[in-house]
């Protein structure tokens, strides 16, 4: 029997990410403001159908854009408007620009805070802090965020994630005079559920198999803890910058040679066969 | 379709500019900023002002020394106890000249009550009238003061609030101070970090707010547990209750925080100030809260407050409120709401409020106020770790100006407690109110060596910083601003109070051809002090300005009772009008700018049979001639000074 309440994947972001800004700005009035958060997500839609336009003189689906302007409106942090749309169109942008193999290589809302943390950090900051005090929200947000990451098969990459987040944050306790409750305080925060929830799993920029999604995982909060130990305040954003394109960039190297072998092979096959 | 690689070059090149961007903001904000120069003439000429540091031959020495509450904070203890500098002006002994009074927090450290003495000099004469021995283990630490006449002696009475139990000093006719805090019905012990006298009833007699920051129910120096702090960063509901406590006249008060329904949350606040903003005749309390939104009790009467913090516009967003101030800065017989928090480049950029009645709507014409945030056109956004912002006119434009507070924790150059704290402030409520998770300081700064703001008023809506022009830009770490005539020039002086620091006294020095007038007002229906009495100057060339009697505003501050206006190259004056707490209002004609005025409030009777006291001469409301204050004169200033 046919499920009427199938959602199609593409749809399963959008009203995930949509959920979690209503649920935490009527809640909390996380937002910065709905005005600065409309300018994030429409400069991201703009830009993304400009942009994708100009490359292929196609219309494109816009969930990605529109995901990706969700991030931003709530991720960065300024008085002012123009942060907001300069952090959605600079990511948008980078799909463009920054492409692999015909693929873009980094999680577009990582690129554009980071690079926005380089170029205007007196203008704009991310969002750091916890959306309430109350602790049953933030289990509903994550119940209700690990239950949409399972349905789209990718819990184990934020299970492996958050283990090793938890590993490090004990390795550095042990190492300075930090507390550990401190150090895995960041994880109850909403910059974390973010980006555990969309920014890791992103299926555009992870790597293709299973085992290596989990090793991609580890190696971010690897490299966070190096980062972390640099009192770097927006760590995680640094580490998947960092490891999210060397990774997929190696994937596709691995495969094609892969691929190439397996060409190869059948190749000396089907001529042998000949 | 664009061939494809003239399209990824077309989107490179937008790329690129995207980057860009922010380098041309910035450069386009630095072709609008002044140069830097600390030349007087060239700053009297452009600016009209400049601000000379003359704390040293003024006579005071006072430093500030923070608080040390019980060891188990030591780890954090710059944080713990990062307030407690603050200043009040009054002229307690009625000799005609400003005097400051400043807290100290640290057990065994005096504060201090700098008598004017009129010759450009102070003394501290805090000790032999009895306010100076304020902190210590029993009693707590002195976190700020405030100035009013409780008992319509005549004379301003001290109001001290501490970590610890506050502190009232009836004033015996300027020669000393009794303390009467127990026989007035006052609370055993608040964790009070603001407090502001209003006539909340407007029965005449003054009324007490007073607002809590950490819970009421922690000894802070002799702790039985570490859980202290908020227990969110921006929703915080675990601080201090707030007071106020109903004047008796009898000396006594009544705490009605519950019946008038100001104790509605447990924010942690840090600022409140209060006026009518609905025009009912009743002030109403601005409530800036640390760590969430800010509030704004709506007077209802006398009756009761209601919360329209959320309705009004001013209470939804969440930032750590440290300032309130109320401004009429376009001229238009409307208030403003200044409100500063924190900003820090790459980290929490929050920006501060300044609040502008929405256009159109008029204030108080429906009972409400709705307020929309004008900082960032305006360009008083962007400051530091904001505390007190504080509505000046420097230069008696008549436009006002502002002069805001920064920095936090100034300790080893060069270090930054920064990532620390952004760990912590992201944890669940368990991790981020007990004080043992959070991180030691070991001396690093947090958001220190930042610098004050002076913003200048252009009167068209801009605002832009001149303080490496004219002086008074400090790197220290400032709390509180209060600003007085101290010189009898007819400027505006500053005086700013630093935590753990020296205070600094500012004169102002203004362009001579630069006009004023002030207005020393009294009560006799009203409270004797006057506080909450609005006061509206029309100009000849169409200009309303409004300003009040405050019973303290920005941060940990109150400025001089007697009301100012800076009335620029055109001396002129249409009018003035007084409107009193109780009602009574009062017109005054064409009066004489370069003096202060004193005004009494009419009687009752006298103004009750026309309404308005109006006799188109410039005359006092009781009836007689006004009368320059006695000591305050005009000065006109020469550059050779």
């Amino acid at each position: 029997m046919k499920n009427r309440f199938f959602i199609p994947p593409g749809f399963i972001g959008p009203l995930l990410i949509t959920a979690l800004v209503l649920a935490a700005h009527i809640s909390f009035g996380v937002l910065d403001g709905w005005d600065k958060f409309a300018v994030a997500v429409g400069t991201a839609v703009v830009a993304e159908l400009f942009f994708h336009r100009l490359m292929t003189g196609e219309w494109r689906n816009l969930s990605s854009a529109y995901i990706s302007g969700n991030s931003a409106g709530i991720l960065v942090r300024s008085p002012m408007h123009w942060p907001f749309a300069l952090t959605a169109a600079i990511s948008i942008a980078s799909k463009y620009v920054f492409r692999f193999r015909g693929r873009h290589i980094w999680n577009p809302t990582n690129f554009g805070v980071v690079v926005m943390l380089m170029i205007a950090s007196d203008s704009m900051a991310i969002l750091s802090i916890q959306w309430g005090s109350n602790m049953w929200a933030m289990l509903a947000i994550w119940l209700v965020g690990v239950l949409t990451i399972i349905k789209v098969r990718k819990f184990h990459i934020c299970a492996v994630y958050v283990i090793s987040f938890l590993f490090f944050a004990w390795i550095r306790s042990l190492m300075g005079e930090g507390v550990f409750l401190a150090e895995i305080a960041p994880l109850t925060g909403p910059m974390y559920q973010l980006f555990i929830l969309f920014m890791i799993t992103d299926p555009r920029t992870v790597v293709s198999t299973r085992k290596g999604q989990m090793i991609v995982a580890f190696l971010i909060a690897l490299v966070e803890m190096f980062f972390r130990l640099g009192e770097a305040v927006y760590a995680p954003f640094y580490a998947l910058f960092i490891v999210g394109p060397l990774a997929l960039v190696i994937d596709i190297l691995y495969r094609e040679r892969k691929d190439a072998g397996v060409n190869m092979e059948s190749g000396k096959i089907s001529a042998a066969k000949a | 379709m664009m061939n494809q690689k003239y399209a990824r070059a077309v989107v490179s090149g937008i790329f690129v500019l995207l980057l860009m961007v922010p380098y041309g903001i910035r450069k386009m904000a630095q072709l609008e900023e002044p140069g830097i120069g600390s030349d007087r003439e060239e700053a009297l000429d452009r600016y009209g002002f400049f601000l000379e540091d003359v704390t040293e031959e003024a006579g005071i020495d006072f430093v500030h020394k923070r608080a040390t509450p019980d060891e188990k904070l030591n780890h954090i203890l710059p944080q713990i106890s990062s307030v407690g500098a603050s200043v009040s002006v009054a002229d307690f002994n009625n000799d005609g000249y400003p005097d400051i009074y400043l807290t100290n927090s640290e057990f065994g450290h005096s504060n201090a009550l700098y008598k004017n003495m009129g010759d450009g000099t102070f003394e501290d004469v805090a000790e032999e009238l009895g306010v100076a021995n304020l902190n210590n283990f029993e009693s707590g630490a002195s976190m700020g003061s405030i100035w009013g006449d409780y008992n319509n002696s005549g004379f301003e009475d001290l109001f001290v609030y501490r970590w610890g139990r506050p502190a009232l000093f009836r004033n015996e006719e300027g020669r000393g101070f009794t303390e009467v805090t127990e026989e007035a019905g006052l609370p055993g012990h608040i964790n009070a970090n603001n407090a502001v006298w209003l006539d909340y009833n407007s029965d005449g007699h003054l009324d007490l707010f007073i607002g809590g920051y950490y819970h009421e129910d922690l000894n802070l120096f002799d702790l039985e547990h570490t859980r202290v702090m908020p227990d969110s960063y921006e929703y915080a509901t675990n601080g201090g209750l707030n007071y106020l406590f109903r004047n008796n006249g009898d000396g006594t008060f009544t705490d009605v925080s519950e019946e008038t329904g100001i104790r509605q949350t447990r924010r942690w606040t840090l600022a409140a100030s209060a006026v009518d903003l609905t025009g009912n005749g009743y002030p109403d309390l601005v409530v800036a809260n640390d760590y969430g939104v800010d509030e704004i009790y709506l007077n209802r009467d006398g009756n009761y407050f209601e919360n329209a913090g959320e309705i009004s516009g001013l209470g939804f967003v969440p930032k750590s409120g440290m300032s309130v101030d109320f401004g009429d800065i376009l001229n238009q017989g409307r208030y403003a709401i200044y409100i500063t928090n924190i900003s820090e480049a790459g980290v929490l950029m929050q920006g501060n409020n300044l609040w502008m009645p929405s256009s159109g709507r008029e204030e108080g014409t429906s009972g409400s106020v709705r307020y929309r945030n004008v900082a960032g056109s305006m360009g008083v956004e962007i400051g530091g770790w904001g505390y007190a912002g504080k509505f000046i006119d420097f230069n008696n434009d008549g436009n006002l100006d502002l002069y805001v507070a920064n920095g936090y924790i100034s300790d080893e150059p060069e270090t930054d407690y920064w990532y620390d704290y952004s760990r912590v402030v992201g944890g669940n409520r368990t991790i981020i109110e007990d004080a043992v998770n959070w991180p030691a300081m070991n001396g690093r700064t947090f958001s220190g060596y930042q610098e004050n703001k002076l913003w200048l008023n252009d009167g068209s809506g801009r605002f832009r910083e001149v303080g490496s022009s004219v002086g008074g830009a400090l790197i220290l770490d400032s709390r509180a601003i209060a600003v007085a005539d101290f010189f009898g020039t007819g400027a505006l002086d500053v005086v700013v109070a630093n935590q753990n620091q020296p205070v600094r006294l500012f004169r102002n020095r203004v362009r001579g051809d630069h006009h004023w007038i002030g207005l020393d007002l009294t009560g006799r229906t009203s409270n004797r002090s006057a506080i909450g009495t609005l006061v509206f100057l029309y100009q000849n060339d169409g200009r309303i300005t409004k300003k009040h009697v405050s019973g303290g505003d920005a941060f940990s501050s109150q400025s001089q009772r007697p009301v100012h206006f800076g009335l620029g190259k055109d001396p002129s004056i249409d009018k003035i009008e007084i409107v009193w707490p109780s009602g009574i209002r009062q017109t005054i004609h064409s009066p004489q700018p370069g003096r202060y005025h004193k005004i009494t409030e009419p009687e009752s009777a006298t103004a009750g049979s026309s309404g308005v006291l109006s006799n188109g001469n410039f005359v006092s409301a009781a009836g007689s001639n006004s009368e320059p204050a006695n000591s305050i004169k005009s000065e006109p200033l020469s550059l050779e000074e």
